[in-house]
């Protein structure tokens, strides 16, 4: 599956790399916590887990420059995480509480940060697409250089709407990124059961639309990639896409009885590709980074998700008054 | 420390599951990832994974055990140099955490002792306003050029919005004042434009989307019901999306089942939208241009036949009207007539008739459908005590079906007949000249419904 080749040597800065390591594992661990949280009954509903998959978006954040855009589907806790928002609203969001991001009105799937430029969190597979191409339309209308990174997985990309946007995108030469982060399994159905090609990135040909596809295990090779496609993005010359080939580790959503693929194949993605195992031998074998640093890291980052899951716990339901808050605004709504 | 595994909830409805298996065994050092029992729940058998890293102390519920309420201990995970007296003993099983299914400890609002609501009559423009008379396609155009020359973030897209200069005619001359910038015809792509509409909104602009007719924003109500209407609450009140999606909606003339469709209901029953609907080309004016300065959402139903009517508008450099405030256009003392759009026509020229045989119609246009401004039909309806609405929608869930629960429960003391609801037949349109005319409504029919309830 590896679309491109593994960069040998880090061509980023040692600290860059403990960034990217720390950012990986911030995602993990928060992750991995969520899913502790639902199985205790705190999280409801639908919880879709990002694990597997973080080089993916670390590796695009560091290509991302300040006031640039971002929108994805509902596996969008990574998303939030990578983007700067912080752990202790999107876990709090997750349990539905008042200190949540969206005050416990949004859940896992609808979360928002207009401050850090973060427009959600869509729980339709493929609507996010339009929405995306919509914000760099704003970009491109209002005179600026920001690019809007769009982000929807491989079964998303089978939808009629992302085509639609495409075409329009094209002929309008918006200045977004379309990420696809194909994971391999559209939930249950795997991309050979569900696409008649194995290549997405190519289907933006028939519109013009550069595209190349990308070893999402390998944050080096997403940041590189992510760089192009930004720089082609911000100079104006429309869209481009970005086939970032991963692995999700977890199921679908937490009720998923795995069945679609082997226990095996699970494992040998975690053994052999890693992405933060990928990162943490990098730091080592360079002589950047000991064990002790490592697991000093390890450590803060323990803590940080142990405070997110207390302050999700202790934060209180939101206020009655809620239900009937926030349907119609008043007044103008403060977007840009 | 020792850490109790839980019996974990692997679906949103589990309550409790079955213990099929345990594959790991006391004394067995586990990571994260590493699956330790199968658990059986109301969907499928799920295999259950470590989280933490450490060594199965006790094992505290046998394999084949049922029925374990999510949240028991089933098993106690010890560090590094723990030993299995370190684990405490299991406490019984402890009550489910926290589980945020709490029930409102009281039903918000529920419906006050009625009082008798008073109609807001003020006047849509000051006494005295010059006016002049324009058609409903002239008022719409004018009210988007206004709005554009006054905000350089107001946009209109669509199908032949620009060069085609609009496919009837509402966005005549907008691309010769505006340029190609604002005025921006779109491939035929409902789905995907309302989307990128909706995404322009959250990223600093006012867009106007127009659908060629409401019959093709089906293919886009996905965009305008689930990425307008209800992102700004499920952001928490943090991003709203200020869009006008316009068009002409329900029936022209003979152009068949697909293209004559009146979805004023289907809109007005969504929260965090605005609904419009208006009859004259005064309202069309200050409604629009309220619309683009709204923040919210707003579906705009226009009309085709109604189009090229001519009505009265004042002369005013900036004329709005608030949204959710009815229109009486004729007093009456013996029944009320509500109704809005082309049922205007109908109501109207019902209670010409009506007047010409001593019935005396108060004639009542919603314009706005959400708000819906129910104060001025209660009132109206509390002093005639009859009421007739008129809808080309289809009958069943309609507006005429809500005006009637709301008059039931709020001036229920004061009808002295059901309400009747006049709407179209519910078939699909018929492309027959006279079937169609029979599957509209008609002032003939408003008229009877009338008599009907005034007994007369």
């Amino acid at each position: 599956m590896v679309a491109r080749k593994s960069t040998k040597k880090p061509n980023v800065s040692a600290e860059d790399l403990k960034q990217y390591y720390r950012d990986m594992l911030l995602i993990r661990r928060f992750e991995e916590k969520a899913g502790q949280l639902y199985g205790m009954g705190l999280i409801g509903g639908f919880c879709h887990l990002y694990i597997g998959q973080e080089a993916v978006v670390v590796g695009l954040e560091a290509a991302a420059e300040e006031g640039d855009r971002r929108i994805t589907t509902y596996r969008d806790h990574g998303h939030m995480l990578a983007c700067g928002m912080d752990p202790n609203g999107v876990m709090a969001e997750l349990t539905g509480r008042e200190g949540g991001y969206s005050r416990g009105k949004g859940g896992s799937m609808h979360m928002f940060s207009t401050e850090k430029r973060f427009y959600g969190g869509h729980g339709i597979v493929g609507a996010n697409v339009p929405l995306g191409a919509g914000l760099a339309f704003a970009d491109k209308y209002l005179g600026n250089d920001r690019v809007t990174f769009t982000y929807f997985g491989d079964g998303a990309a089978n939808q009629g709407q992302v085509y639609e946007t495409f075409n329009m995108a094209a002929l309008w030469q918006l200045p977004v990124i379309f990420v696809i982060e194909n994971n391999q399994y559209a939930m249950g159905t795997s991309q050979k059961r569900s696409t008649s090609s194995p290549d997405i990135y190519t289907r933006g040909q028939a519109f013009g639309i550069p595209g190349e596809a990308v070893d999402g295990m390998d944050v080096l090779a997403v940041k590189e990639a992510g760089d192009k496609a930004v720089a082609h993005c911000r100079s104006g010359a429309g869209p481009y896409i970005l086939e970032i080939k991963t692995y999700r580790y977890r199921g679908h959503s937490m009720s998923d009885p795995a069945k679609y693929r082997t226990r095996e194949e699970v494992q040998k993605m975690r053994e052999e590709k890693d992405a933060i195992e990928h990162v943490r031998e990098l730091l080592v074998s360079g002589g950047h980074a000991t064990e002790e640093d490592l697991k000093a890291i390890d450590k803060e980052i323990k803590d940080v998700v142990n405070a997110s899951a207390e302050f999700a716990k202790e934060s209180p339901e939101p206020a009655l008054e809620e239900l009937w808050t926030d349907i119609i605004a008043d007044a103008a709504p403060q977007n840009a | 420390m020792a850490t109790e595994i839980l019996m974990p909830a692997l679906s949103p409805t589990m309550e409790e599951g079955t213990l099929a298996k345990w594959l790991v065994k006391e004394g067995d050092s586990v990571k994260a990832g590493d699956i330790l029992a199968e658990i059986e729940t109301d969907k499928a058998t799920m295999e259950f994974e470590a989280v933490d890293e450490g060594t199965v102390g006790k094992i505290l519920v046998a394999e084949g055990t049922e029925g374990v309420k999510v949240n028991t201990p089933i098993a106690v995970l010890l560090e590094d140099g723990e030993s299995a007296e370190d684990a405490a003993p299991a406490p019984a099983a402890k009550p489910a955490e926290a589980a945020p299914a709490a029930a409102p400890k009281s039903a918000p609002a529920t419906a006050k002792a009625p009082e008798a609501p008073k109609a807001n009559t003020s006047p849509d423009w000051p006494e005295g306003t010059e006016m002049q008379t324009m058609t409903v396609r002239e008022a719409l155009n004018s009210a988007m050029a206004e709005e554009m020359r006054r905000d350089d973030t107001v946009f209109i897209m669509g199908e032949e919005v620009a060069e085609y200069q609009g496919a009837y005619k509402i966005t005549q001359n907008l691309l010769e004042e505006f340029g190609a910038k604002r005025v921006i015809d779109t491939p035929i792509t409902e789905h995907g434009f309302a989307g990128i509409g909706v995404g322009a909104s959250w990223g600093g602009l006012r867009p106007i989307v127009e659908f060629m007719t409401w019959n093709f924003a089906m293919q886009a109500i996905d965009q305008i019901i689930n990425s307008a209407a209800k992102t700004l609450y499920m952001s928490g009140g943090q991003m709203g999306s200020p869009i006008v999606f316009r068009g002409p909606n329900g029936a022209a003339a003979r152009v068949g089942a697909q293209h004559s469709q009146d979805y004023a209901a289907w809109y007005a029953q969504v929260p965090g939208l605005r609904v419009v609907q208006p009859y004259s080309a005064a309202d069309a004016k200050g409604l629009l241009k309220t619309a683009i300065r709204d923040p919210n959402p707003v579906v705009f139903l226009e009309n085709e036949i109604l189009y090229g009517r001519s009505f009265e508008v004042p002369k005013m450099d900036d004329f709005t009207i608030p949204f959710g405030k009815a229109k009486i256009w004729r007093e009456g003392t013996d029944v009320t007539i509500v109704s809005f759009g082309i049922g205007m026509t109908y109501a109207l020229e019902a209670a010409d008739k009506l007047a010409e045989d001593g019935i005396s119609a108060e004639v009542i246009d919603l314009r706005t459908l959400r708000p819906m401004d129910t104060d001025t039909v209660i009132a109206s309806v509390m002093k005639t005590n009859r009421c007739v609405t008129v809808e080309e929608g289809w009958p069943v869930a309609s507006i005429g079906n809500h005006i009637s629960s709301v008059l039931m429960q709020k001036a229920f003391d004061y009808l002295d007949a059901p309400v009747i609801n006049c709407t179209g037949k519910d078939v699909p349109m018929p492309y027959a000249a006279n079937l169609e005319k029979l599957a509209l409504t008609s002032t003939q029919e408003v008229i009877d419904a009338v008599r009907q309830v005034t007994y007369r």
